[in-house]
């Protein structure tokens, strides 16, 4: 993790700062937090025990929110290219929060949570949330409200046994729920919102609650043989793996949805209409193509390519690394890439320059390790 | 023998004019898991301060530095195969290289024991 905090004050404590403490963690600053790194077992056995069985995260550094009013839908569209009215409420959508160039200032998960007045909940990421709660303000009309919600938790429970677990505290959630849904339920006194989405690649559910209620969560989670707590170590290995994308690392201000692989988030029926920050710009992306691509490398051996790393097709430099690490599943390194188009063919062979070496590269189409979410409908 | 430590948590065991070299306990514990060591080939000239070899965690690579200059006589190649020993065994089995020291003015200033656990006491 090359993250360093962007603040000079001692970092903000998480409301399960003592408890991670309690279990061992070793803390770090991230995303102007102190956050569990790691717990005593390390971050090879966490990813380990994420992929077998389930893994418990503190993720409560992310920005939580609500944009709420009758006009809220229209609204978020200007700012997002997501197809939001046709987002039925308890669906999930990953967006993008986009300038006016079609850079990404922050990649989002939006959920339609309206019961009565039209409402959605925004998770963003932790190290940009206070910018992009003051870009929603400057850009949504008065009337629709916009909210942020600094009191509440968000606990991750990721891995094939989660959904077993997560059952035993609210009963027929694993069944209610498929891949990118959400709902609520009461734990005893307490309102939990869950949402069926996470950061690994595996099955699992993201838990959001009041932060003076987390612990009792966490609790209760920790009750259940199947559950460990697990630290940002191995969730930066787990997504890497998964190939998902990492806001300041592979994603950028500079980087648009087309180059970044993310298209699939610029929805049918807004590709049509645009109306969305930079539309013409991704628009003309989408027709010609983008001169990168962002691309996934498996090497060979033990050393690893990481973010900066330049890519070379023999002697021409065609890219640059913008993640990178070893993959504890797969036992060799592996590296997210924006690569010229010319070579981003799957099994094209570049290279990745470590410390003045070039280790041979392959070229695959992320993610790394097959993704293993609960769509409904399949078994 | 003695044995010295650096601030950038090297250890180095000297024996006569050679030396055994790897980095601490408390640098593995740092560290996490290893997942790949690179440690210099005998007959590699270093110097006092300089790179001698690479550790890699699942999260960062960080250099390994000479405590002082010298020519490397021996490196234990387990390690490219077995990084973990590092973890298991950083002060002992998991030693980096061995090397025939040039100067040794350059170990004054070296801490010893108890002067690099009051180092690493304070570093918290």
């Amino acid at each position: 993790m090359t993250d360093r905090p962007t603040i000079d004050h001692p970092p903000a404590t998480l409301p399960l700062d003592a408890w991670h403490r309690a279990a061992g963690a070793r803390m770090v600053p991230f995303a102007g937090y102190a956050m569990p790194i790691q717990y005593p077992d390390g971050i090879i056995a966490e990813h380990e025990w994420t992929r077998s069985h389930a893994g418990l995260f503190d993720v409560s550094h992310m920005g939580q929110l609500t944009v709420s009013g009758a006009g809220a839908a229209a609204a978020l569209e200007a700012l997002l290219p997501a197809d939001l009215q046709a987002l039925a409420p308890g669906r999930m959508r990953y967006s993008l929060l986009l300038n006016d160039k079609g850079g990404v200032i922050d990649d989002l998960i939006v959920t339609n949570i309206t019961e009565g007045e039209p409402t959605y909940f925004l998770v963003v990421n932790g190290a940009t949330k206070v910018g992009d709660i003051a870009h929603l303000q400057a850009r949504l009309p008065a009337e629709v409200a916009l909210t942020p919600l600094p009191d509440l938790a968000l606990l991750a429970l990721q891995g094939p046994e989660a959904a077993l677990v997560l059952d035993r505290l609210f009963p027929g959630i694993a069944t209610e729920l498929g891949f990118m849904e959400a709902t609520s339920r009461m734990l005893g006194e307490v309102p939990v919102r869950i949402f069926r989405s996470g950061y690994t690649g595996e099955d699992g559910f993201e838990l959001s609650l009041p932060a003076v209620d987390a612990v009792t969560l966490a609790d209760r989670l920790m009750a259940e043989d199947e559950v460990r707590p697990i630290g940002l170590g191995a969730r930066d290995s787990l997504r890497l793996e998964a190939g998902l994308p990492l806001y300041g690392h592979d994603l950028d201000t500079e980087t648009d949805p087309v180059m970044a692989g993310l298209a699939f988030a610029i929805t049918k029926a807004r590709r049509a209409d645009g109306g969305f920050p930079g539309a013409a710009r991704i628009t003309a992306l989408l027709r010609d193509g983008a001169p990168m691509r962002r691309v996934g490398l498996v090497l060979e051996g033990r050393m690893a390519a990481r973010e900066g790393s330049l890519v070379f097709a023999g002697e021409e430099q065609v890219g640059r690394v913008t993640s990178g690490g070893f993959s504890p599943t797969l036992g060799h390194p592996i590296a997210l890439a924006f690569v010229d188009t010319a070579h981003i063919a799957p099994g094209t062979a570049l290279f990745a320059e470590v410390r003045g070496k070039r280790l041979p590269a392959t070229v695959v189409r992320p993610p790394f390790v097959p993704h293993r979410y609960h769509r409904k409908g399949e078994a | 023998m003695a044995r010295y430590f650096t601030t950038e948590h090297e250890w180095i065991e000297v024996d006569g004019d050679s030396a055994t070299i790897g980095i601490t306990d408390h640098a593995q514990s740092q560290l996490g898991d290893l997942v790949f060591v690179e440690v210099p080939a005998a007959g590699t000239e270093l110097l006092k301060g300089k790179e001698a070899g690479v550790v890699e965690s699942v999260k960062a690579a960080s250099d390994v530095y000479s405590p002082v200059s010298g020519t490397v006589t021996e490196s234990n190649g387990t390690l490219e195969e077995d990084p973990s020993l590092v973890n298991s065994d950083a002060e002992g089995e998991g030693w980096f290289f061995r090397l025939t020291i040039a100067d040794p003015a350059e170990l004054d200033g070296l801490m010893d024991d108890a002067a690099y656990k009051e180092y690493v006491a304070g570093l918290d």
